[in-house]
């Protein structure tokens, strides 16, 4: 469904071009769930932007259903099917939730309609929808808004960047549960072991390249004997 | 009324129709259209160069539109409107002008407006300001605003300009009694070479007294706005003034925002923030399937009507 080719990615800095990606190879499977993890720094972040569209690679070429998708604008990718919850959602001066809900399925919900997506993030849309999307939202409902944006997009391939960052242990549980879906194809980035182990195929990453892929019996133990499993615990 | 005078009315005043209850409509330099209620009496100056209106002790619920449209080029004019509210009266104003020129001269309209509240009063002042029209002649508009806010009174006041307006200087100056409170919402867009400039003074005089003016505005093109605000506390009192603004292509905004507390119990507050529109909203509409034209369009949407 999805096929990186040879992605790299450099930066400028005062000492000069810095890789932060190097030679990335990946093909992900329809319908299968990837979690890609790895120290901070790594450059996951950076590999679920390019594959958006939101950084744009220095060379190597990206194919999602076969097409070449690396000149598409972010807005081509999110109409050809790809979602992405951001890891930091962004706050709007004079955008409501039902506003953004709206957008994100193209249409003029029902209260009904946003009601099912904002429960399955567990909010209540009575309580929600008139809402402005600014920083009197605290970071975990934000967060969730962010999520429900992501599922009313309905797409073919679902990226989430650290989709636990904000959440609070309660909906971390449900969270979980949004990514148990057989039809989509799904990329998240995280830490979290409870997400680690529903991986369909865990991609680890170290210093901007791939150092294994497999299932999470065959990562696990590499990520719980090194640095980031003794430091998460 | 022709269709540009409806179209101007429907801009500035949502009006499809004859208002019902009172009004008064002014078109190019006269009162075409009028009517006083026995709760709301609508009297022209003399010469008519304004008009005073008296608003009943009491009344609750009532609105009075006193929209202005100008289609004449080569029109000036200046008029004074004086509205006494009337003790515990709760009412709306939709006040507005709309300018429609098609000649190479300039249209203008000035406006000075003093709006005396009696004891716990609520008044919501509503002022929206637009311009059209294919001649070159400049539409050019400067509503000046005097308030005087008695004992509990309360006033909110929401301005908005909705483009194709050449020049604006608007001023706004309130004092403010004991609990008396004030409330500005400004809503300001400009484009191609527009200058649009607000001035407020807010003294809070009275103990308890408060004011909040918030600014939005959006400058596009070569076009340039200013906002400067004073506030001063000569009482226990509070007083905050936010002014954000994007600025597209090669557009200015200038803010200069000014406190002054008199008394140590005056707590007063300002913050401005102006930039272009972040990034990362634009990315994350984009995310959600808005081309790049629409997701700027929303935003700024968002941000002045929101």
């Amino acid at each position: 469904m999805l096929n990186l080719k040879d992605i790299s990615y450099s930066i400028k800095t005062e000492k000069g071009q810095k890789k932060i990606l190097k030679n990335i190879n990946l093909n992900f499977e329809k319908g299968k769930t990837y979690v890609i993890t790895g120290q901070n720094g790594s450059g996951k972040s950076t590999l679920v932007k390019l594959i958006m569209g939101i950084e744009r690679q220095s060379s190597g070429e990206i194919f999602f259903e076969e097409e070449n998708i690396s000149d598409l604008a972010v807005n081509e990718r999110a109409n050809r099917g790809i979602t992405f919850a951001f890891q930091k959602p962004v706050t709007f001066k004079g955008l409501k939730v039902k506003d953004l809900l709206d957008l994100a399925s193209n249409q003029k919900n029902t209260l009904s309609q946003n009601c099912e997506f904002l429960s399955k993030v567990g909010l209540c849309a009575r309580d929600y929808l008139d809402r402005y999307v600014d920083e009197k939202l605290s970071g975990g409902e934000i967060k969730r808004i962010e999520l429900a944006l992501s599922l009313v997009r309905n797409g073919k391939l679902d990226i989430f960047d650290e989709p636990e960052a904000g959440i609070d242990l309660w909906s971390f549980e449900r969270l979980v549960k949004l990514f148990e879906n057989e039809e989509k194809t799904t990329i998240i980035v995280s830490h979290q072991q409870k997400i680690l182990e529903r991986a369909d195929q865990i991609i680890l990453m170290h210093d901007g390249k791939i150092s294994k892929t497999g299932t999470p019996k065959e990562v696990m133990p590499i990520i719980n004997n090194s640095v980031c499993g003794k430091l998460r615990g | 009324m022709n269709k540009i005078d409806k179209k101007l009315l429907e801009q500035i005043a949502d009006l499809h129709s004859t208002p019902l209850g009172a009004y008064s409509i002014r078109k190019n330099g006269e009162i075409v259209s009028k009517n006083s209620t026995s709760d709301i009496q609508i009297v022209p100056k003399p010469d008519n160069n304004g008009m005073t209106v008296y608003i009943k002790a009491g009344l609750k619920n009532k609105s009075l539109h006193i929209p202005v449209i100008v289609t004449a080029g080569e029109f000036k004019e200046l008029v004074y409107n004086d509205f006494y509210i009337g003790d515990n009266a709760d009412v709306v104003i939709i006040a507005g002008c709309g300018i429609d020129n098609k000649t190479c001269h300039d249209s203008e309209h000035s406006g000075v407006h003093s709006f005396w509240l009696g004891k716990n009063c609520k008044l919501r002042y509503i002022e929206k300001h637009f311009g059209s029209g294919i001649g070159t002649g400049n539409k050019i508009l400067n509503p000046q605003t005097k308030i005087y806010l008695k004992e509990n009174s309360k006033m909110e006041i929401e301005t908005l300009q909705l483009g194709g307006v050449d020049f604006s200087k608007r001023e706004t100056k309130a004092r403010l009694e004991k609990n008396a409170s004030l409330i500005v919402k400004e809503n300001i867009q400009t484009s191609s070479n527009q200058i649009a400039m607000t001035d407020f003074i807010i003294q809070l005089r009275g103990e308890n007294s408060s004011a909040q003016i918030t600014s939005h505005s959006v400058a596009r093109d070569n076009s340039k706005q200013s906002f400067t605000s004073h506030l001063v506390g000569n009482n226990k009192c509070f007083g905050r003034v936010e002014c954000d603004g994007i600025l597209l292509d090669n557009a200015q905004i200038l803010s200069v925002p000014k406190i002054e507390a008199l008394k140590n119990e005056a707590l007063l507050s300002h913050e401005a923030t102006i930039g272009k529109i972040a990034g990362e909203q634009l990315v994350k509409l984009m995310s959600l399937g808005l081309s790049k034209e629409d997701a700027e369009q929303k935003i700024i949407q968002g941000f002045l009507l929101g």
